[in-house]
C-alpha cells in the first residue's frame, strides 16, 4: 500500500492551508480541517474572556472586603465566566476542534459526513457568540450560570433573556457536531476500520456526540421556558405564577451534569492517544477503555438529581440519584487504573504532550475522588454551594478537560500547522499549568469545608490567607495559559517544518502529510492493523529509520 | 451532627488518600522505571479481564460503604426529632427573619438554648435561599412557595455564622447571620424579654380575623372540616388520596384549597394567596398545629405529650 509518506515531499506541498487563499476561502470552506481552525481561533478569543473575568473574580476575593467592584459587577463576572468557559469555550474545545480536524482523519475519511452542516454549526457558534458579546457589552448578565428560578424569571434586572436565547442558539451548533460525527463514525469508516481498531480518541467522541443530541435539546427548551416565563409571565418555574422552581433544576441538570461528560470524555480520547504513543504500547484493556466512555455516557444521564440533595427533594429520591452517583464514578476509576497500567513494562518519553497527560491523570485522579466527597449524601449537606464544589469541578473541567485539550493541541500541533513547536517551552507551560492550578485550587477545598459559600463577593476575615493563596495560583496559570498561545503563534512562522509523523504515532492522521491535503489521504487507506500497533511502528523504525506504514 | 458527618469526611479523606497515592505512586515509579532506553521496546500487553474485574469491583465495594455511610448521615440530619423547638424562618431579599414559637421575633440573629434540638420550618418570600450553618454541618435550601425543614442541636454556647448558600441577586453575600447558642438560663432570661405572645396566639387572632373559623368550626358542623387535632394525621381527599395534613399541606389549603380538597367537603374555599404575609401564615400553621396538641411542640410541656402514633417521616416532611 502506497501513502503519502513515501512520496518525495516537493518544497511547499499542496495542504489545507495553502490551497486557497482569501478570507472568503475560510469563511465559506467547508473542508473540517479549515473549519475546526476557525472554531480554535473563536474559542481561544472565548477563553480569554472568560479568562478575563476569572482574573477579576480573583482580585476581588483578595480581601475580604467588596472593594474592586461593585457586588452587581461581581455577580455578573462570575455568572459570565461561568457561562463564557462552559457554552462558548469548554463545550465546543476538544470536539470542536479536535474532533472537527481528527475526526475524519482517525477513520480514514475525506471529510465529515455532512461538510455544509459542519460549516453551519460554526456559523451557529458565532451567531450565538456575538449574542453573548451583544449581552455582556450592554449589560450583562447576573443569575449565576445556573439561571436558577424565580430568580432568572421574575427577580433579576439584567438580560436573562438574551443570554438566555445566545445558550439556545450555541446549543444547536453543539447539537449539529454531535450529529456529524456519529454518521461520520458509523457510515465513513475506511475499509478495514473496524469498530475494535478505531482510535480510543474517537471512542469517546461517538459517547460525547450521544450526549450532545440527546442531552442539549433538554438545556435548549429548558431556556426556552425561562425565557417564556419572565417576558410572557407563563407560570412554569415561579411559584407566585403557580409553577414549581424545583422543576427547572431537574431540567437544568438534566442537561448540565451530561455536560461535564461533554467536557471530560473527548479529554480522557486525547490523553489517551497521548499515554499510547509516549508510551510506546497498545492501551491496557482496549475494550474496557471504550465501553467506559459508553458508560459513563449512559450513566451520565441518570445522576442529575445529585445537584440537589438540599434543594428540597424528598430522601428516597436523594438516596437514588447517590447510588447512581457512584455508579458513574467506577468507569471513571476504571480508565484510571487502565492509562496507569498502560505505564508498565512501557518505554516512556517525556515529550510536552505526555507532560500535559500526567497532569491530566493526577489532576483528573483528585476531581475524581472529590466527586465521591459530594455524592455522599451526609458530606454533601455541608459542602454543597461551597467552595468545595467550586474546587471540584474545576479539578475536572479545568484540571481534567483543559488539560487534555492542551495536550492535544501539543500533540496535533505538528499536524494542524506543520510547523514544530518549541519542547522546552512547551514543557515549561505544562509544569507552569501543573503548578498554578493546584495553588489556585487545592486551597478551594479547604475554604470549602471550612464553609465559605460561593458566588460571595465579600467573605468573614478568616478565610483571607487560602484566598490569597488561590488568587496567587491564579496569576501563575494565567502565565501557563499565555505561554502556549505565544508559542504556537511564533510557531506558525518560525517553527521549524513537522515531518509527517513527528511521533512516529499510530493513526491514520499521521499517514497522511503534516499538514494534510484538502482530502486528507492522496488514496483511501486500506487499514489492516489493530489500533496502537507501536511494536510494528517501533521494530520498522530501528530497521529503516523513517516512518513508513506498512 | 459536627462529628457524624466529620467522621463521614474524614473516611473519605482516608480512602481517597490511598487510592491518590496508590495511582500516584505507580504513575511515578512506572514512568521512572520504564522510561525510554534505546534498544528496550515496549512490551505490548493486551489487558486482563481478571485485573479489570478486580478494580471495578473493589472501588464498587467501597463505594456502595461510602454510600451507606452518608445516607445514614444524611437520613439522621433530615429527620427533626420530635419534641424539637420550633423556628419559623422566612428569607427575603437579603434578610433572614426568624420567629420563635413563643413569639420572639428576630432578623439575622437566631438565640438558641444548648443542647436542645431545633427544627427550622423555612420558606422564602421571594427567590430560592439556603439557610447554612458551617459549623453545624447544617444546610438547606429555602424555597419560595413551599416550606422545607431543618433541624440541628447545638452542643456548645457561642456565635456561629449563618451564611446564605443559594445565590440571590446583589446583597446574597451580605445575607449572613449568627446563630447565638446559650446556657439554658441565660436563655430563659433572652426569652422572657418583650415577646408578643405565642406564635399560636396571634395565629389564633388571624384565623378569627379572616373569618376562617365561620366555616372550620371547632363541632365539625362548617362546612369546611374540624382542624381540631388534624396535625401530623392521615387526611383521606375528595380524590381519594391520602395526604398527612403537615405544615406544607395546611400552607397548601390555604393559598391553593382546590387542590387538595378534604372528603365529603366541596371546594367552596376561597383562595387567600396574595392576602397573607409569610409570616401570617407561619402563625396560622402554628395556630392549627396548636389544635393537635399532641403535635405541637411550642410548649414546653410537650415533650410529655402521649406519645403519637403519627405516619412516618417523610421527605423533609416529619408529622
Amino acid at each position: 500500500m502506497s501513502m503519502a509518506t513515501t512520496t518525495v515531499q516537493p518544497v511547499e506541498r499542496e495542504n489545507y492551508l495553502n490551497k486557497h487563499y482569501g478570507v472568503g476561502s475560510w469563511l465559506f470552506t467547508t473542508d473540517h480541517k479549515r473549519i475546526a481552525l476557525l472554531y480554535l481561533i473563536s474559542i481561544t478569543f472565548f477563553f480569554f474572556i472568560g479568562g478575563f473575568f476569572a482574573l477579576l473574580i480573583r482580585l476581588e476575593l483578595l480581601t475580604p472586603a467588596g472593594d474592586l467592584v461593585q457586588a452587581d459587577t461581581y455577580n455578573k463576572l462570575f455568572t459570565m465566566h461561568g457561562q463564557v468557559m462552559i457554552f462558548f469555550f469548554l463545550i465546543p474545545s476538544i470536539p470542536a476542534v479536535l474532533g472537527n480536524f481528527l475526526v475524519p482523519m482517525m477513520v480514514g475519511a475525506k471529510d465529515l459526513a455532512f461538510p455544509r452542516i459542519n460549516l453551519l454549526s460554526w456559523y451557529l457558534y458565532i451567531i450565538a457568540g456575538i449574542m453573548m458579546l451583544h449581552c455582556m457589552l450592554t449589560g450583562g448578565v447576573d443569575t449565576g450560570w445556573t439561571f436558577y428560578t424565580p430568580f432568572s424569571t421574575a427577580f433579576s434586572n439584567t438580560k436573562v433573556i438574551e443570554a438566555g436565547l445566545a445558550i439556545f442558539v450555541s446549543g444547536f451548533s453543539s447539537i449539529l457536531t454531535g450529529l456529524n460525527f456519529v454518521v461520520t463514525i458509523h457510515r465513513m469508516r475506511a475499509p478495514g476500520m473496524t469498530w475494535s481498531r478505531l482510535p480510543l480518541f474517537i471512542w469517546a467522541h461517538y459517547a460525547t456526540s450521544i450526549i450532545q443530541i440527546l442531552g442539549t435539546p433538554v438545556i435548549a427548551i429548558t431556556l426556552v421556558l425561562v425565557v417564556a416565563e419572565r417576558a410572557l409571565h407563563l407560570g412554569i418555574f415561579d411559584p407566585k405564577l403557580g409553577g414549581d422552581p424545583l422543576l427547572f433544576q431537574h431540567l437544568f441538570w438534566f442537561y448540565s451534569h451530561p455536560a461535564v461528560y461533554i467536557m471530560i470524555l473527548p479529554s480522557m480520547g486525547v490523553v489517551t492517544e497521548i499515554i499510547a504513543c509516549f508510551s510506546r504500547k497498545r492501551i491496557f484493556g482496549y475494550t474496557f477503555v471504550a465501553l467506559s466512555s459508553i458508560a459513563i455516557a449512559v450513566f451520565g444521564f441518570l445522576v442529575w438529581a445529585h445537584h440537589m440533595f438540599v434543594a428540597g427533594i424528598s430522601v428516597y429520591a436523594a438516596l437514588v440519584f447517590s447510588l447512581l452517583s457512584y455508579a458513574v464514578a467506577v468507569p471513571s476509576a476504571v480508565k484510571v487504573f487502565n492509562w496507569t497500567a498502560t505505564l508498565y513494562k512501557g518505554s516512556i518519553h517525556y515529550d510536552a504532550p505526555m507532560l500535559y497527560a500526567f497532569g491530566f491523570l493526577g489532576l483528573f485522579t483528585m476531581g475524581g475522588l472529590t466527586g465521591l466527597f459530594l455524592s455522599a449524601l451526609g458530606v454533601d449537606v455541608h459542602v454543597h454551594d461551597t467552595y468545595f464544589v467550586i474546587a471540584h469541578f474545576h479539578y475536572i473541567m479545568v484540571g481534567g478537560a483543559l488539560m487534555g485539550y492542551l495536550g492535544g493541541m501539543h500533540f496535533w500541533w505538528p499536524k494542524i500547522s506543520g510547523k514544530l513547536y518549541p519542547e522546552g517551552w512547551a514543557r515549561l507551560a505544562a509544569l507552569i499549568v501543573f503548578i498554578g492550578f493546584n495553588l489556585t485550587f487545592f486551597p478551594q477545598f479547604i475554604l470549602g469545608y471550612l464553609g465559605m459559600p460561593r458566588r460571595y463577593y465579600q467573605y468573614p476575615p478568616e478565610f483571607q490567607v487560602l484566598n490569597v493563596l488561590s488568587t496567587a495560583g491564579a496569576t501563575v496559570l494565567a502565565v501557563g495559559y499565555l505561554l502556549p498561545m505565544i508559542y504556537f503563534l511564533w510557531s506558525m512562522r518560525y517553527g521549524k517544518p513537522a515531518p509527517d509523523n513527528p511521533w512516529n504515532a499510530a493513526g491514520l492522521e499521521w499517514k497522511t502529510s503534516s499538514p494534510p491535503p484538502t482530502f486528507n489521504f492522496d488514496e483511501e487507506p486500506v487499514v489492516t492493523w489493530e489500533a496502537y500497533n507501536y511494536d510494528e511502528l517501533d521494530a520498522q523504525t530501528n530497521k529503516e529509520e523513517v516512518p513508513v506504514a506498512r | 451532627m459536627a462529628g457524624n458527618v466529620d467522621a463521614l469526611f474524614i473516611f473519605l479523606l482516608i480512602v481517597s488518600g490511598m487510592m491518590t497515592l496508590l495511582v500516584f505512586s505507580a504513575v511515578v515509579y512506572f514512568a521512572a522505571r520504564y522510561r525510554y532506553r534505546r534498544g528496550v521496546p515496549a512490551e505490548q500487553i493486551e489487558g486482563s479481564i481478571p485485573l479489570e474485574l478486580t478494580w471495578s469491583i473493589i472501588p464498587l465495594g467501597v463505594f456502595m460503604v461510602i454510600f451507606a455511610w452518608g445516607a445514614v448521615v444524611y437520613f439522621k440530619g433530615r429527620t427533626p426529632p420530635r419534641d424539637s423547638t420550633e423556628v419559623y424562618v422566612v428569607a427575603k431579599q437579603w434578610m433572614w427573619k426568624l420567629e420563635h414559637a413563643e413569639g420572639q421575633r428576630e432578623i439575622n440573629e437566631l438565640h438558641v438554648p444548648v443542647n436542645r434540638d431545633v427544627k427550622l420550618i423555612m420558606t422564602s418570600q421571594d427567590v430560592i435561599h439556603s439557610f447554612f450553618v458551617p459549623d453545624f454541618r447544617m444546610k438547606q435550601d429555602v424555597v419560595p412557595g413551599r416550606y422545607t425543614v431543618a433541624w440541628f442541636r447545638a452542643t456548645k454556647p457561642g456565635t456561629y455564622h449563618l451564611f446564605c448558600t443559594q445565590y440571590c441577586g446583589t446583597q446574597h453575600s451580605s445575607m449572613i447571620g449568627s446563630i447565638i447558642v446559650m446556657e439554658p438560663a441565660q436563655y430563659e432570661a433572652w426569652m422572657s424579654g418583650g415577646s408578643p405572645g405565642p406564635l399560636s396566639a396571634s395565629g389564633e387572632k388571624i384565623f378569627a380575623e379572616l373569618g376562617c373559623a365561620t366555616c372550620h368550626r371547632a363541632d365539625a358542623q362548617g362546612s369546611g372540616p374540624s382542624l381540631q387535632g388534624i396535625f401530623g394525621r392521615p387526611v383521606l381527599l375528595a380524590d381519594g388520596r391520602t395526604v398527612t395534613a403537615d405544615e406544607n399541606y395546611i400552607r397548601e389549603s390555604i393559598l391553593d384549597p382546590g387542590s387538595k380538597v378534604v372528603s365529603g367537603f366541596k371546594p367552596v374555599m376561597p383562595t387567600f394567596q396574595g392576602l397573607v404575609s409569610e409570616e401570617q401564615l407561619n402563625a396560622l400553621v402554628a395556630y392549627v398545629k396548636s389544635l393537635s396538641p399532641g403535635a405541637e411542640a411550642a410548649t414546653k410541656t410537650s415533650a410529655m405529650a402521649a406519645p403519637q402514633s403519627g405516619p412516618q417521616a417523610r421527605g423533609n416532611q416529619v408529622q
